[in-house]
């Protein structure tokens, strides 16, 4: 039901949609995040009027993670080719939290981040709620959110060099130390 | 860091720049403002937070899931079992499992009584940074009280850990009953007293009425929830419009405000804490009517490894929608951990709450949010 209606609503605007527990998520382009996002905000029907949240998940493992096909037995695994390593899928992605207040709806909208072009067009014009989320975004990630009136870092402080919450970041960090200076 | 565009022409050398915090008694432990004032008027303010980053998130992806729930105790400290029991539904909710009807009246039950205790000290603190001392006391001898529950349930008072992931531990032990028949008047008897000394108080209405008016357009704009969006006159509770846990089977009010300024968000924090007590008396009415030897847990396994997949769960806390979004790689670790802290969402609007009040007002508008720093910086 609200698949078909959001579906009507972005059309060819949705890449591909996904159903985990009945929470429903639709991948949209990197270029037309933002038209997606106001669409579902005007849309009469869906009325997505509310951000919840906005944030960025590092797919790296996962994509590490993906099992060999495995190889029958005594077919000589010697002497197989090995597999052509394909072009990886973008690395990011960041996740749009959305709720409708007239139906008590919810849709994640996703888009993907390739390492190479890591800048996403920023909510804050539609929603100012977007404002701090966007800048953990970049704090955490490095992903950088054009038209975001101050982009600064949120939770690390100024001179932090390295991105936190990337895959390739130890839990323990790497010995950085806050040197304060005294204006 | 200024930007000299928000200064209407003039430089950052006409106004006074105040740093208050991180450690400051009215700044509630760890949080910063950086005030550029005009004589007693801020001009602009910045918050700075991070004070208290542990990287709860980052903590998270290297820890299995049960190991989790003490940390969650650690987000919003005092109200820890909402957080509990968020974090739980939302690796039930990933799992495809559901509490049994006996744990989630527990829940229900526990829940009310730390949204009451959470209640209690943002009104209380709100009095003590406005300068009236003496309803601190009153709610916090309660508060104790309420403590000593908790402490009675599983040993633990502040940091609970309450519940597992598809049920809860332990029952309620025999003699509840007699300890809420206890509370339940001396509660009561402190919210009277309280409102007694504030609501009508003549300082204390020139403190709060008017002070820090919010509209509901910009609330939602700014992704408010909870009191401070009720304050505004938003009528939305999630316990009554995404109900969980047997929520819609309890008779009780949303109170709502119409201003959205400081006076509206502690009137909504009073009459929050008296339906509180009436969900606990009909929540704790159904609980009776089970049998004795109803499941406290759902079937789970010792090793919890959910299917791969992401969930997104929110439930009411004491300050709004505190959401877990999960992400599971089908390991028994979780691959990515969100938490939508409500009070991260409220403390974003600050700025232009404050702009163009007195220093003094900003201290009872932070005061009045309840942002506290444990779920704001995770």
């Amino acid at each position: 039901m609200l698949k078909d209606m959001v579906q009507g609503c972005l059309g060819p605007l949705a890449v591909c949609m996904n159903e985990c527990q009945g929470d429903l998520s639709v991948e949209v382009s990197k270029p037309q995040v933002l038209e997606v996002l106001r669409r579902l905000k005007d849309d009469p029907g869906l009325g997505f009027d509310f951000l919840s949240d906005l944030f960025g998940v590092d797919n790296s493992d996962l994509h590490k993670k993906k099992p060999a096909p495995k190889k029958a037995a005594g077919e000589g695994a010697a002497d197989a080719e090995p597999e052509q390593p394909g072009p990886l899928p973008p690395r990011f992605e960041v996740i749009y939290l959305l709720l409708s207040l007239k139906t008590n709806k919810r849709l994640q909208v996703k888009v993907k981040v390739p390492e190479d072009d890591m800048t996403v067009d920023s909510a804050t014009s539609i929603w100012k709620a977007a404002t701090w989320p966007e800048r953990e975004t970049f704090d955490m990630y490095g992903i950088r959110f054009k038209g975001h009136p101050d982009l600064r870092k949120l939770l690390m402080w100024d001179e932090f060099p390295a991105h936190p919450l990337r895959k390739d970041y130890p839990l323990e960090g790497l010995g950085e130390e806050r040197h304060l200076i005294y204006e | 860091m200024l930007e000299d565009s928000c200064l209407s022409g003039h430089s950052t050398g006409d106004y006074v720049k105040i740093n208050i915090g991180p450690s400051h008694p009215a700044m509630h432990g760890t949080l910063r403002v950086v005030a550029w004032t005009d004589g007693e008027t801020v001009v602009k303010a910045d918050p700075e937070i991070g004070y208290l980053h542990r990287g709860v998130e980052k903590l998270a992806e290297a820890m299995t899931y049960h190991q989790f729930i003490p940390i969650t105790d650690r987000l919003n400290y005092c109200s820890a079992i909402c957080n509990n029991v968020s974090y739980e539904m939302a690796v039930e909710k990933l799992m495809g499992i559901e509490a049994p009807e006996k744990a989630q009246l527990i829940r229900v039950i526990m829940m009310e009584l730390a949204r009451i205790a959470d209640h209690q000290v943002c009104v209380g603190i709100l009095g003590v940074d406005l300068g009236a001392f003496t309803p601190f006391f009153y709610l916090i001898i309660q508060r104790e009280e309420i403590y000593e529950i908790f402490e009675w349930y599983n040993g633990a008072r502040l940091t609970n850990t309450f519940g597992r992931i598809g049920g809860v531990e332990a029952d309620l032990p025999d003699d509840f009953d007699q300890r809420w028949r206890e509370l339940r008047p001396n509660l009561i008897k402190a919210i009277d007293e309280t409102d007694k000394l504030l609501t009508h108080n003549r300082i204390w209405m020139d403190r709060t009425i008017g002070v820090t008016t919010f509209s509901a357009e910009d609330a939602l704009n700014w992704g408010f929830t909870g009191p401070c969006l009720r304050a505004c006159g938003v009528k939305r509770d999630m316990r009554k419009d995404e109900p969980y846990c047997m929520y819609d089977r309890f008779d009780f009010e949303v109170p709502t405000g119409k201003h959205g300024d400081v006076f509206d968000r502690y009137m909504v924090r009073m009459r929050e804490m008296e339906e509180s007590i009436k969900i606990i008396d009909q929540a704790y009415k159904m609980y009776k009517e089970l049998p004795a030897d109803a499941p406290l847990m759902a079937k789970v396994p010792k090793a919890i490894r959910p299917p791969a997949g992401e969930v997104y769960n929110a439930i009411e806390t004491p300050n709004g929608e505190l959401g877990f979004f999960v992400k599971s790689d089908g390991s028994d670790k979780p691959y990515r951990l969100k938490i939508r802290p409500p009070c991260y969402m409220i403390y974003q609007a600050f700025p232009e709450m404050v702009k163009g009040e007195m220093i003094a007002d900003l201290v009872a508008c932070l005061s009045s949010l309840n942002v506290i720093a444990g779920e704001l910086d995770r």
